[in-house]
């Protein structure tokens, strides 16, 4: 086992998937001799050459829509969208044209893309460094939207991502590049299946889901309040869509309880789907409200220090919203 | 930027005739397309009638079967000659099983045909631009010998995406022909007002690739300029932007009415150059058809129309179930 960062894990997954097929190719902007405003692509541009890890123009959308003609044609592209604020151009090729391929045409063409995108807060990024976009994808048919928390998931993500035959939305949460740090195994095939969330923490008193950056605290949070004699059980959800509605409810079922944990705003944001899944499927299992804690209601996160703080879930917080969901 | 008249022609009598019959075929399911519209039989049509002559000279630049088209909606023509039946035609107006380019789940006349390279396009225009582009990226990156023709009306030139896509295929010297059919409206507003140039192909200049304007009345002159094109991007050298002027005869679709934003004068006098009827009389005149021939070519048109409509009228819609997938590769079904 090797002890790497998050970002590491995701360099080594494309590295092997273009190493495994020709048809792999990067695409996106600064991916090249640069390696990538974060270095996830370093090192890709001099072992794989300009031919297919491509500097594209410094354009969203030809990035994911050159991406689609690609894959019809039978290549097998990485997108990478360098910030998840700047995906909006692209949102007409990944909402009208990805996810609506393989429907449209009867299965006749199909799109098997991965289009990269770092998201998330807490790096001083102000509004257009620090969006979280997954309830935007996580709404569409025809998309896969996953959000690996851990370098082992980064990396065994990623590649079941590129395997995939269908369009996957693959968020990165940037403020964990490089401060989540853990085992890998070295020299074995690492696949991670899509569509399934995992228990990263068992307890019995309460569920706690949550996904990218927001896990990493909420696994804090947990051992904080272990101290207090609260068990909580925490998912790690890592695919969004489809969700791993199974794992969901047979931890609701065991708890009673449900907290959803996101930085993305609250109100339409992905924790409404599990409330809804649970208030539909667990209701008599139920001893307390489903609650979300989210970021604020306001446009995106705010680049001032101390109003970025104020935006901001962490683990203090959630461990503010365990113990009150616990004392119900 | 000139409109070349310059051209020569070298095509077989075989190949004129296959050509006018694609012309003929595709201006008669049209014409019954309207009118099964009009009988409250189908739900929407929207219409190739004037742009004939530029989709068929078009299409026979290129090697059919091997190459690929990225189409729009008014590309009927095109598509008949790459080996859309009228039955399939017919099938997806009427929104039939049986219809090649969705199963009945698009709109009419929103293509694909896998068997001949033809590309699924939706309706939110010039999205398809750089699947083009994208699809020229394959071809270059495999080695392949292939080009790619994309087709889109002058006024979805507006969108970004159609120079993003156009940008991509100069900088990297893809195979892609982006060929605009250039009706002069876009639905009802005119092409001044979507562009300051005085051809769409000038738009080229701006991003580094040739860009050329053709009569595209004249198929013989349309196969001549994208014949060209199509060398061009086979050799290696890169896209090409052909504007092919041409009239849309009709309203923008069945649900449009354009008497309230264009004179009948006009359309009248479009209909004195309609491109059918004027390839047919060159054709006379060259000597490569005559009055019999001529006879049996509508009649041909005519049969294949009629059984078309008949055994799409009597085919099944398809089941319900059919409407819940695949919405991914892993719900497709084979067989």
């Amino acid at each position: 086992m090797a002890d790497i960062t998050l970002i590491e894990g995701l360099r080594q997954a494309m590295d092997e998937e273009l190493g495994r097929d020709e048809r792999v190719f990067i695409v996106g902007e600064d991916v090249g001799a640069r390696g990538g405003v974060f270095r996830a692509t370093m090192g890709l541009f001099e072992k794989y050459g300009a031919e297919r890890v491509i500097d594209s123009p410094l354009a969203e959308l030809s990035i994911v829509g050159v991406g689609i003609g690609a894959a019809l044609f039978g290549m097998y592209p990485i997108c990478e969208v360098q910030f998840a604020d700047f995906i909006y151009p692209a949102f007409n090729q990944i909402v009208s044209e990805a996810a609506k391929m393989c429907y449209r045409s009867a299965g006749e063409w199909t799109v098997p893309l991965v289009i990269r995108a770092p998201y998330g807060g807490g790096i001083g990024g102000g509004l257009y460094h620090s969006q979280s976009v997954e309830a935007f994808f996580a709404h569409v048919p025809g998309l896969k939207v996953v959000i690996p928390s851990t370098p082992y998931d980064a990396k065994g993500l990623l590649k079941s991502a590129v395997r995939d035959p269908n369009p996957v939305v693959f968020l990165e949460p940037k403020k964990g590049y490089r401060l989540i740090r853990g085992e890998v195994p070295e020299g074995e095939e690492l696949l991670v299946p899509l569509g399934s969330a995992r228990i990263s923490r068992e307890g019995r008193d309460l569920s706690l889901f949550a996904y990218g950056m927001m896990h990493h605290y909420a696994l804090q949070a947990a051992e904080q309040v272990a101290q207090e004699g609260i068990q909580v059980e925490v998912i790690d959800l890592r695919t969004l869509l489809p969700v791993d509605e199974q794992t969901v409810l047979a931890s609701v079922r065991k708890t009673g309880k449900a907290l959803i944990v996101h930085e993305d705003t609250l109100t339409g944001g992905y924790g409404a789907e599990i409330a809804a899944i649970l208030a539909e499927h667990a209701f008599t299992d139920l001893d307390g409200p489903v609650m979300r804690l989210a970021g604020p209601d306001v446009p995106a996160v705010p680049y001032s220090h101390p109003l970025q703080d104020w935006f901001m879930p962490d683990a203090e917080r959630i461990a503010q919203a365990i113990r009150k969901l616990a004392a119900f | 930027m000139a409109v070349r008249q310059d051209l020569q022609v070298e095509l077989s009598q075989e190949t004129l005739l296959e050509m006018y019959w694609y012309m003929v075929l595709s201006r008669r399911l049209d014409e019954r397309a309207w009118v099964l519209h009009r009988q409250g039989k189908v739900a929407f049509h929207i219409s190739a009638i004037g742009h004939e002559a530029a989709q068929v000279g078009a299409v026979f630049a290129l090697r059919r079967g091997q190459d690929w088209l990225v189409p729009y909606y008014r590309d009927l023509a095109m598509v008949l000659a790459l080996g859309l039946t009228p039955l399939e035609f017919m099938f997806g107006l009427m929104g039939k099983q049986g219809d090649p380019s969705s199963g009945a789940r698009q709109m009419p006349s929103h293509w694909s045909l896998r068997r001949a390279n033809v590309v699924s396009h939706s309706s939110p225009v010039a999205t398809q631009s750089c699947h083009a582009s994208g699809i020229g990226l394959g071809i270059k990156m495999r080695g392949d010998e292939a080009v790619v023709l994309t087709t889109i009306g002058e006024g979805s030139t507006s969108q970004g995406e159609w120079y993003e896509a156009v940008n991509w295929a100069a900088v990297h010297r893809l195979p892609v022909i982006f060929m605009v059919e250039n009706n002069s409206y876009a639905i009802s507003v005119r092409k001044e007002l979507q562009m300051a140039v005085a051809h769409v192909a000038d738009k080229a200049a701006g991003l580094g690739l040739p860009g050329i304007t053709v009569d595209g009345l004249d198929p013989l002159q349309v196969h001549v300029v994208m014949s060209e094109a199509v060398a061009r991007a086979r050799a290696g050298d890169g896209p090409t932007v052909v504007e092919t002027v041409v009239h849309r005869m009709t309203p923008h679709s069945s649900d449009d009415d354009d008497r309230s934003y264009r004179p009948r004068q006009e359309v009248e006098a479009m209909k004195a150059q309609d491109p059918v009827a004027g390839f047919r009389d060159r054709l006379l005149r060259l000597g490569a058809l005559n009055d019999q021939a001529e006879e049996q070519i509508q009649a041909r048109a005519k049969q294949e129309v009629d059984q078309a409509v008949s055994l799409a009228a009597e085919a099944p819609y398809p089941s319900l179930e059919q409407g819940g997938f695949p919405v991914y590769v892993e719900d497709i079904r084979h067989g």
